[in-house]
C-alpha cells in the first residue's frame, strides 16, 4: 500500500466547495467584476478626476456629450455630473455597509438567544421583533434621523435599528434546526458551555444563509440610504446619488439627465450587491441549482 | 373560525399599537433639547406662552409615568395632539389623507400579487423556458431600482413622450364640479402611474415566489393523479396547484405590507399624491412631531390590521389551521 492512494481522496471543505460553485457562476461573477468597478470608481475616482461635486463650474443644465469638459452635463445649478457621480457613491456604499453591519449585528443576537433557548426568552425576543416588524421602516427610520440630526452614523443605525427583524426570524429557524443536531449534543456533553455553543458551535454552521442574507440586507440598505438622501433627510454636507435625484426632482421635464445616472448607478450597485447574493446562495445550495 | 382566536389576535393587536404609542411617547422625550420646544417645532420661534400651554397640555412638569398616563389617555380618546404648522388636530389632517393613501397601497398590493402570481405560473409550466429566465431577470432587476427612481423616470415618459396617464396628484381641477363618476374615473386615471410604480418591485418577487412555490406544488403526487384523471391543463394549473401554491405567497403579503407603506411613502412624494406619505414628508420637513408620530401611529396602525386580516385569511386558505 502506498501512501499516494490515502491522500488521492480527501474531502473538500465547504468553503472550497462553496467557492468552486461560485467560481463557476457567470452572472455572479459579473457582479463582483461591476461592484469592484463602482467601488474601485467612488473610492480613487474623485482623485483621479479631481473636482468639487458641490461647485458650479458651468451653465446648468448642459445635455450630456456636448461640452467635452464635462462628458455627462450639469445639474440645475451647473455642477458637474462626473463629479458628484464619482463622490456620491462613497457614502451610499459607507452607509449600506454599516447598516448591515449592525442589522446583522441586531438580527443574529436576536435570533440566536431566541432560537437556543427557547421558552420565555424566545417568547419576549419573538414578540419584540414583531413589534418591530409592525413599524413601517422608511417612516420610523425618518424619525429617528429626524430627531436625532443626519450624519452617516446616525442613519446607518437607523437603517439598521428597522430592518433586523428578518434577519432575525432567519437566525432563529437556523438555530432551531442545528441545535437539535447530534453534533451540539456531543459538544455539550464534552462540557462546553452555552455560549461557547451558540457562538463557535452552531453559529459557524449557520453562516451560509446568513451571508447570503448579510448580502442582500447590504443591496437593501442602499437602497434605503437612497431614499433617506432623497428625501433631503441625508447628510446635507455629503454629496449622494440619493440626494442628487432628490435635488434635481423639481427640473425632470427640463432635463433627464441629472436624474438618470446618479438613478443608474444606485441600479447597478444594488444589482452587482444581489447578484453576488444569488450566486451565493446556489453556491451554498448545490441542490437548488437544478430549479 | 373560532371566535376566541380573532378575539386573542385583536388583543394582540392592541398590544403592539400600545407599544408604538409608547415608543413615539418615548421618542419625543429621547430626543435632544426640551421636549416643548420639539413638540412645538423647532422652525418657528415658538413664544413662552405657547411653550407654557404646550407643557400643560402634555403635563410636562409631572413625572414621567404621569407624562405617559396622559399621553396614552389622550390617543385612546383619538387625540394625536395639535400640528402647530398646519394649525389644526392631527386627526384631523391624517383623516383627508388615509384615503388616498389606503386606495394606493390597496391597488398596488393586489396588482402586484395578480399580476406576480400569474407570470409566475406562467414560468412554473416551463421552469427552462423563456418566461422563467425573464421571471428571474425581471425580479433581479425590480429588487435593484430605487422605487422613487421608477417613478421619476415613469414621469419623463408619460409626461413629454407619452402623453396618456397624468403624471402629478390625484384629481384633475377641471374636473371639480364634475359628477362622481366623472371624478371616480378621473381618480383612477391618476392612480396608473403611482399604482404601477408601486407594484413593480412587489410584483417581480411575487413572480418570483409563485414560480418556485408552485415548482414544488407542480411535482407533488395530487398533481399526477388531477392530470391521471384528465383534468385539462388550465383546472390544473389554477385550481389543483395554485390553491395549494398560495400559502407562502399569502404568508409574504402579509408581512410585506409595512415595506408597501414605506414604499407609498416615496411614491407620494415622487407623484404628489396627497396621502399620508406626503403628510409624513412634509412634517418632516416643518419638523411637525406631533404630525409626525400620528403618521407613524396610523401607519402601524394599518400594518396590525393588514397583519390581522392576513392570519385571518391564512385560516380560510388552508383548511387544517381552521379548528384550532
Amino acid at each position: 500500500m502506498s501512501d499516494q492512494t490515502t491522500t488521492e481522496y480527501q474531502a473538500e471543505s465547504p468553503a472550497r466547495e462553496a467557492w468552486r460553485m461560485f467560481r463557476r457562476n457567470i452572472p455572479a461573477l459579473i457582479g463582483v467584476v461591476m461592484l469592484t468597478v463602482i467601488v474601485l470608481a467612488t473610492s480613487y475616482g474623485t482623485f483621479l478626476y479631481g473636482g468639487d461635486p458641490f461647485e458650479i463650474v458651468w451653465a446648468p443644465h448642459e445635455p450630456p456629450g456636448v461640452t467635452p469638459e464635462f462628458p455627462m452635463g450639469t445639474d440645475y445649478l451647473g455642477r458637474d455630473l462626473i463629479a458628484g457621480l464619482l463622490t456620491g457613491g462613497g457614502p451610499t456604499l459607507a452607509v449600506g455597509l454599516a447598516a448591515a453591519a449592525i442589522t446583522m449585528a441586531i438580527g443574529i443576537s436576536f435570533g440566536a438567544l431566541a432560537g437556543y433557548y427557547g421558552g420565555w426568552v424566545d417568547n419576549l425576543l419573538m414578540r419584540i421583533t414583531e413589534f418591530f416588524q409592525v413599524l413601517p421602516a422608511l417612516l420610523f427610520a425618518m424619525v429617528l434621523v429626524t430627531l436625532f440630526s443626519p450624519s452617516l452614523l446616525t442613519i446607518a443605525m437607523a437603517i439598521g435599528v428597522v430592518s433586523w427583524p428578518q434577519t432575525a426570524r432567519l437566525t432563529r429557524a437556523e438555530f432551531l434546526k442545528i441545535k437539535e443536531l447530534e453534533y451540539v449534543t456531543a459538544a455539550r456533553a464534552i462540557g462546553a458551555r452555552n455560549k461557547r455553543i451558540i457562538w463557535k458551535v452552531i453559529l459557524p454552521n449557520a453562516a451560509p444563509p446568513l451571508i447570503v442574507s448579510a448580502t442582500l440586507t447590504i443591496g437593501v440598505a442602499i437602497l434605503f440610504e437612497a431614499g433617506l438622501s432623497f428625501l433631503g433627510l441625508g447628510d446635507p454636507n455629503v454629496m449622494s446619488w440619493g440626494l442628487m435625484i432628490g435635488a434635481n426632482r423639481e427640473y425632470i421635464l427640463d432635463a433627464w439627465w441629472p436624474v438618470t445616472f446618479p438613478g443608474l448607478a444606485i441600479f447597478f450597485t444594488v444589482f452587482a450587491v444581489s447578484l453576488i447574493g444569488d450566486g451565493l446562495n446556489d453556491a451554498f445550495n448545490p441542490k437548488l441549482r437544478e430549479r | 373560525m373560532n371566535t376566541s382566536y380573532i378575539l386573542r389576535r385583536l388583543f394582540y393587536g392592541l398590544l403592539l399599537m400600545l407599544g408604538v404609542v409608547v415608543l413615539n411617547f418615548l421618542l419625543i422625550r429621547m430626543a435632544p433639547g426640551d421636549p416643548a420646544v420639539v413638540i412645538a417645532g423647532e422652525m418657528g420661534g415658538a413664544t413662552e406662552e405657547m411653550l407654557e400651554s404646550i407643557r400643560e397640555e402634555y403635563g410636562l412638569n409631572k413625572p414621567l409615568l404621569v407624562q405617559l398616563g396622559i399621553y396614552i389617555g389622550d390617543i385612546a380618546r383619538f387625540d394625536l395632539g395639535e400640528s402647530f404648522f398646519f394649525n389644526q388636530p392631527v386627526t384631523h389632517l391624517i383623516g383627508l389623507r388615509i384615503g388616498p393613501t389606503i386606495l394606493l397601497v390597496v391597488t398596488a398590493q393586489l396588482l402586484s400579487i395578480v399580476l406576480g402570481v400569474f407570470l409566475g405560473v406562467i414560468a412554473a409550466r416551463k421552469p427552462n423556458g423563456i418566461m422563467s429566465a425573464f421571471v428571474s431577470v425581471f425580479a433581479t432587476i425590480g429588487y435593484a431600482v430605487p422605487v422613487f427612481w421608477t417613478g421619476i423616470m415613469l414621469i419623463i415618459l408619460f409626461a413629454s413622450i407619452v402623453p396618456i396617464f397624468p403624471v402629478e396628484g390625484m384629481q384633475s381641477v377641471r374636473l371639480r364640479d364634475a359628477n362622481v363618476f366623472v371624478k371616480a374615473l378621473d381618480i383612477l386615471h391618476h392612480l396608473v402611474l403611482p399604482a404601477f410604480t408601486l407594484a413593480i418591485i412587489y410584483l417581480a418577487q411575487y413572480a418570483r415566489l409563485s414560480r418556485a412555490s408552485m415548482l414544488e406544488v407542480l411535482g407533488s403526487d395530487y398533481i399526477r393523479t388531477a392530470r391521471a384523471k384528465g383534468a385539462s391543463e388550465k383546472s390544473v394549473l389554477f385550481k389543483h396547484a395554485l390553491r395549494n401554491a398560495a400559502l407562502p405567497i399569502l404568508t409574504v403579503a402579509g408581512l410585506q405590507f409595512g415595506n408597501l407603506i414605506s414604499g407609498a411613502l416615496l411614491v407620494e412624494t415622487v407623484f404628489n399624491w396627497p396621502g399620508m406619505g406626503r403628510l409624513a414628508f412634509d412634517s418632516i420637513l416643518r419638523r411637525d412631531y406631533p404630525t409626525i408620530m400620528g403618521v407613524l401611529f396610523f401607519a402601524s396602525f394599518m400594518v396590525v390590521i393588514a397583519n390581522i386580516l392576513t392570519d385571518l385569511s391564512y385560516r380560510l386558505a388552508d383548511p387544517r389551521l381552521r379548528g384550532r
